[in-house]
């Protein structure tokens, strides 16, 4: 157990191209931290310098008060699950767990103890002796992670571990993971590109893009407090609306729609609205309206799409808005609908640089 | 299961027969006497005296050879059969491992260099060769009979392209685990090659075991032939004349080199054939 701590960690590959542009982070005892952020971003890379499979270009890596930057993997107490479970093909399932104690010369018995108790944890101990051929891919995955608890490490690596699980096994699999850590109480770093995953499993998210911290917080704090345009549209499913607008000085301009309820916002640059789905509401005396273009069922709620009338691109795209309504709402195609909101609860970026206004 | 026409089987047995009839005359010209022979040519029915002649090829001292027998040969063969397989694999799959997993300067060009010399074929330099080992006073030795040959660009190809196909996160796993370069080579990559070990394996002790060129210019007594090497010398034995040409021994002497690597090759061929075709990892 132990704090890892990142101090201007950089990453510059022998090509030149650049990955990661000084990355400061500080991680409790204890904690789960999720990475996340599309795909290219840089999430994995950094997950795999803190395991030491790349190398720190500048700054510095510290677990504990140890800086790790040129220790080995193996000696960095670290334990990694890997997307596709990089499991021993030839060795059974007791063999891939013991794999690592026996290089580390670990007394038999005491490998014996812990294998039995990590398979006893994961529900594996009835496939101790199978090739991991033989497995299905969620007991591989708890194989994997298996192989990792044996480890007793300081810190819990994950690299987008459920993505090779069907979607039902996969929020399993999450919640299963979520309470393993919490009952162990090890530090965790898990890299993935889902959001739902990483709402739901960090105590703190990391939102990352293109090689850069963007945000870092609890989830609740990233999805009602985004600091940028990028958070704003990476975090909440469905995603945020984002409607092009400009401020004249007294309302927000979209379109045809004049928004009022805003204020000291610049009059010369490229705004754009964020407004989430589930702060719409349906109201006769709404500030705009949509023209009902798709309604999803997801059973208990509904999502409804629709477009903006007004605001039709040169290219002929038309601006989309999402509404999450309750399961009884349900409009018919081409059916006009007016929408208010509280611009208390509506977030205005700056186009360009996608910072936040307000 | 499907019918398949008449004149598919009509032109399988025929190829059968082209290919194995050579066989089988030698087989059957082997056990009769050597008067037979001389008399009406090749025979393709068996005659009685192949107890005879085999234990004679055998066994006999001076029955093919004027002081070794067959058996001899034989060992001599398996030895550089088996010493050249077992070598050429150990040192490809070392090279192969190298420059997969190793990032050394110049190890793609040196891949190249190595692959190339797939073009040359042992004749071009024989002489060198020669030169080195009797410098190193290894004439007339098994060292000096399967070392020089060990070096394979083609197992060494093989084995590149099938640890190039091995997934990276297992090498990545094995580091976090604490393996050494060489326990990851021993404990992952080599269990992990094993019906491929057993291909090349297969293919190379053929190779080793057909090898004529250089046994002949590496061996001069008799009793380091191989059953390669004999097969020719019986012949010019008969050639020299005097005696009555012993036909049966020499085609006696033919089937038994054929025999191990037929043995071998159907004994191990379900391996062999998923060494070849297996893209499971």
């Amino acid at each position: 157990m132990a704090q890892v701590e990142l101090k201007q960690v950089r990453k510059t590959y022998p090509n030149g191209a650049e990955a990661i542009f000084g990355v400061d982070m500080q991680i409790d005892d204890g904690e789960l931290i999720v990475f996340v952020g599309p795909s290219g971003c840089g999430k994995s890379t950094l997950l795999r310098m803190v395991a030491g499979l790349e190398s720190v270009t500048s700054g510095d890596i510290l677990i504990g008060d140890r800086v790790i930057n040129d220790v080995s993997p193996s000696e960095r107490d670290v334990a990694m699950v890997f997307q596709n479970y990089a499991l021993y093909p030839h060795m059974s399932v007791r063999g891939n767990m013991s794999y690592g104690l026996k290089n580390r010369k670990m007394d038999k018995a005491e490998i014996e103890r812990r294998i039995t108790d990590a398979a006893k944890m994961l529900k594996i101990d009835k496939f101790l002796d199978r090739q991991p051929n033989q497995l299905s891919g969620g007991q591989r995955q708890r194989v994997a992670m298996g192989r990792a608890i044996v480890r007793n490490p300081q810190v819990f690596l994950f690299d987008e571990p459920l993505s090779n699980l069907d979607a039902k096994l996969r929020v399993q699999m999450r919640i299963e993971i979520k309470k393993l850590q919490r009952r162990m109480n090890v530090t965790s770093i898990y890299v993935t590109h889902d959001q739902t995953e990483a709402m739901t499993l960090a105590d703190r998210l990391a939102v990352i893009n293109e090689g850069r911290v963007e945000q870092m917080g609890a989830p609740m704090e990233l999805y009602s407090n985004p600091r940028t345009l990028f958070v704003a549209s990476f975090i909440g499913s469905p995603a945020i609306n984002l409607i092009p607008a400009k401020f004249d000085g007294t309302s927000l301009i979209a379109g045809d729609m004049a928004l009022a309820g805003f204020s000291d916002l610049p009059t010369d640059k490229d705004l754009v609205l964020g407004v989430r789905p589930d702060v719409l509401t349906v109201s006769d005396e709404g500030q705009f309206s949509i023209n009902v273009d798709l309604v999803e069922q997801h059973g208990g709620e509904n999502l409804i799409y629709g477009s903006l009338p007004s605001m039709v691109s040169d290219a002929g795209d038309v601006q989309e808005i999402c509404l999450k309504a309750s399961q009884s709402l349900l409009p018919g195609l081409d059916e006009k609908m007016t929408l208010a909101f509280n611009p208390e609860d509506a977030f205005v970026f700056e186009k360009d640089t996608g910072a936040r206004l307000k | 299961m499907e019918r398949v026409p008449i004149s598919t089987h009509i032109i399988l047995i025929l190829g059968a027969l082209f290919m194995t009839l050579p066989v089988w005359v030698a087989f059957a010209t082997s056990t009769h006497a050597p008067e037979t022979i001389l008399r009406e040519g090749l025979q393709f029915w068996p005659g009685p005296h192949f107890f005879e002649t085999y234990n004679e090829v055998l066994f006999v001292e001076g029955g093919v050879m004027k002081k070794v027998t067959a058996t001899t040969m034989l060992k001599n063969s398996m030895i550089l059969g088996v010493g050249f397989a077992i070598g050429k694999v150990i040192i490809s799959m070392l090279a192969a491992y190298a420059i997969v997993y190793f990032r050394f300067r110049l190890g793609v060009p040196l891949f190249w260099v190595i692959f190339m010399t797939l073009l040359l074929p042992l004749e071009v330099r024989i002489i060198p060769s020669y030169e080195v080992v009797a410098n190193m006073g290894l004439l007339d030795t098994k060292a000096g009979l399967i070392i020089p040959l060990i070096a394979s660009a083609t197992g060494t190809f093989f084995f590149r392209q099938f640890f190039k196909s091995v997934p990276d996160e297992l090498l990545e796993a094995a580091r976090l685990d604490g393996a050494s370069a060489w326990g990851f080579f021993i404990d992952i990559l080599v269990p992990l090659s094993k019906t491929m070990i057993a291909a090349i394996l297969i293919i190379m002790f053929v190779v080793g075991w057909n090898q004529y060129l250089w046994p002949l210019i590496m061996t001069t007594k008799e009793e380091n032939y191989t059953l390669v090497i004999g097969i020719k010398q019986i012949y010019q034995v008969l050639n020299e004349g005097g005696e009555l040409p012993q036909f049966q021994k020499a085609f006696a002497l033919t089937i038994l080199a054929t025999l191990p690597p037929v043995l071998v090759v159907l004994i191990f061929q379900r391996w062999f054939v998923k060494g070849l075709v297996e893209s499971e990892k």
